[in-house]
């Protein structure tokens, strides 16, 4: 297998190397893909979406029905993870560490539940015993780092960034609270039923957008149709539709990371995990 | 400008390769990451500045999470 | 001599990334292990990104990003002052696609570890077969 698999690789490359003859130069002004549509985007995209980052503007505004069954993939991975992956069944054992002593209870009986609070607090099977320093200086981290998604997502219109990154950048947030404390923390604090509906409302969002302008006389995702719903300037109203499909990506790509994350190291059973 | 991207490129080679051979699954994830973050530098150079900031969060970030996570749940043991 | 380095140097880059992206589909036709699979196929995903990305790029042109935009009325903008934004919008979605089914493989690796006890292709033939 790895001989054939050498000669198959081998044989492809040399036929791609072949081809890379016929390429144009590295940075070429001239060459053909830098010719024809682009230049297009790059002089009118400000005219007529007042939107300076042209990434944003082609991916959101020309190019918006793709970015939209983009989000669509990324719901339905968190969707597959989680249909993939749950397991419902009820644990079969619990730990239980006794705080002010550290005398650690095995519960074998499913029905029994001891009360968590001062005294028992809930341990996972491989347990580390948790560190103060890295606890706090997450618990101090993670509001900044949320507050920074927020900034990429408010400003995808005017600097590198937009729904994607952002939505990455929360998710990451809430991935790290897991880290630090524990895989129970988060899922106690955010249910997971909240994170699919979440992951449901972003895409909801874009098409929702996309949708309200039919109503209003457009096409589907015209978004100059919806002018006369928002006060303002209406020479701006493409850029404020781009900023309202860019947050309901980036609820969504938030909720999905976290619901792949949660059933990933949990394999499924939301208890325990890095 | 040219100097800088091919010797990151070269980089980027040497990772990949040290990627898939090394042997334990656990260093690959690690190898991985530092592949994204080269790659990121890379087109953060070529001016794609909005990819290299999503392979940034995304390559470098959280897919080495994920990775890492399922590592936790399999095992680090490969043959190759 | 001065004409010549840049010309070399131009193809250099796409060999590499040809070289790249060869890395990528070796390790996922000859490893073994089904991880090691994966991470062949995101490097090849990455190749191909680049290779798209450096298509773009443009001598003497700037960041994708307009200048002055607001209240910079009368300026005529010039496409050749901008890096070409349409590679980088197609790879913007490659990237962001390939983290989703990344996540989704892993989920798929993980499954298959449950059952088998195992991620190495050739073991896991042997329990398909018994």
């Amino acid at each position: 297998m790895k001989l054939l698999g050498f000669i198959v690789v081998s044989l492809a490359g040399a036929l791609l190397l072949y081809g890379t003859q016929d390429f144009p130069a590295w940075g070429d002004p001239q060459s053909p893909a830098s010719v024809h549509l682009s230049n297009d985007y790059i002089e009118k995209a400000v005219d007529q979406t007042q939107v300076p980052n042209l990434v944003t503007a082609v991916l959101a505004d020309y190019r918006g029905f793709d970015t939209m069954f983009e989000t669509a993939v990324i719901f339905c991975a968190g969707l597959a993870c989680f249909l993939l992956l749950r397991d419902f069944s009820k644990k079969r054992e619990r730990y239980y560490r006794h705080v002010s002593t550290g005398v650690i209870l095995h519960v074998k009986n499913q029905e029994k539940k001891l009360t968590v609070g001062n005294e028992f607090e809930y341990m996972d099977k491989d347990w580390v015993p948790s560190d103060l320093i890295i606890k706090t200086i997450c618990r101090i981290l993670i509001p900044f780092i949320q507050i920074y998604a927020l900034y990429v997502v408010a400003h995808g219109d005017f600097s590198p960034g937009g729904g994607f990154q952002g939505g990455v950048i929360f998710g990451a947030s809430f991935i790290l609270m897991a880290i630090s404390y524990n895989l129970k923390t988060l899922v106690n604090r955010i249910k997971e039923k909240v994170f699919g509906i979440f992951a449901a409302v972003g895409v909801l969002i874009y098409v929702g957008i996309a949708a309200l302008c039919m109503p209003m006389g457009g096409n589907f995702l015209d978004y100059s149709k919806l002018a006369p719903l928002i006060p303002g300037d209406p020479g701006h109203i493409r850029a404020l539709g781009m900023l309202g499909v860019e947050i309901g990506v980036g609820i969504a790509v938030t909720a999905a990371m976290a619901i792949i994350y949660i059933n990933i190291v949990s394999e499924g059973r939301h208890d325990e995990g890095l | 400008m040219l100097w800088i991207d091919l010797i990151v490129l070269t980089f980027v080679i040497f990772c990949a390769i040290a990627a898939i051979t090394v042997k334990d699954l656990l260093a690959t994830a690690i190898l991985f990451g530092a592949y994204s973050f080269m790659m990121c530098l890379l087109w953060a150079v070529m001016g794609a500045v909005d990819v290299a900031f999503t392979e940034a969060s995304v390559g470098a970030g959280v897919s080495t999470v994920f990775f890492v996570a399922a590592v936790f749940r399999t095992s680090r043991r490969t043959k190759d | 001599m001065t004409d010549l380095l840049p010309l070399i140097v131009a193809k250099y880059n796409y060999w590499l990334y040809v070289i790249l992206m060869m890395i990528g589909l070796y390790a996922m036709i000859a490893k073994n292990n089904l991880i090691k699979k994966l991470v062949g196929m995101n490097i090849f995903q990455t190749a191909i990104i680049l290779f798209y990305v450096s298509i773009g790029y443009k001598v003497d042109a700037t960041l994708p990003i307009i200048q002055g935009a607001h209240g910079g009325q009368g300026a005529a903008i010039q496409a050749a002052d901008y890096i070409n934004p349409l590679p980088h919008v197609l790879m913007l979605t490659a990237i962001v696609v390939s983290v989703a089914t990344f996540g989704v493989a892993m989920a798929l690796a993980v499954r298959i570890y449950q059952r088998y006890q195992t991620l190495e292709e050739d073991e896991l033939r042997m329990r398909l077969s018994e």
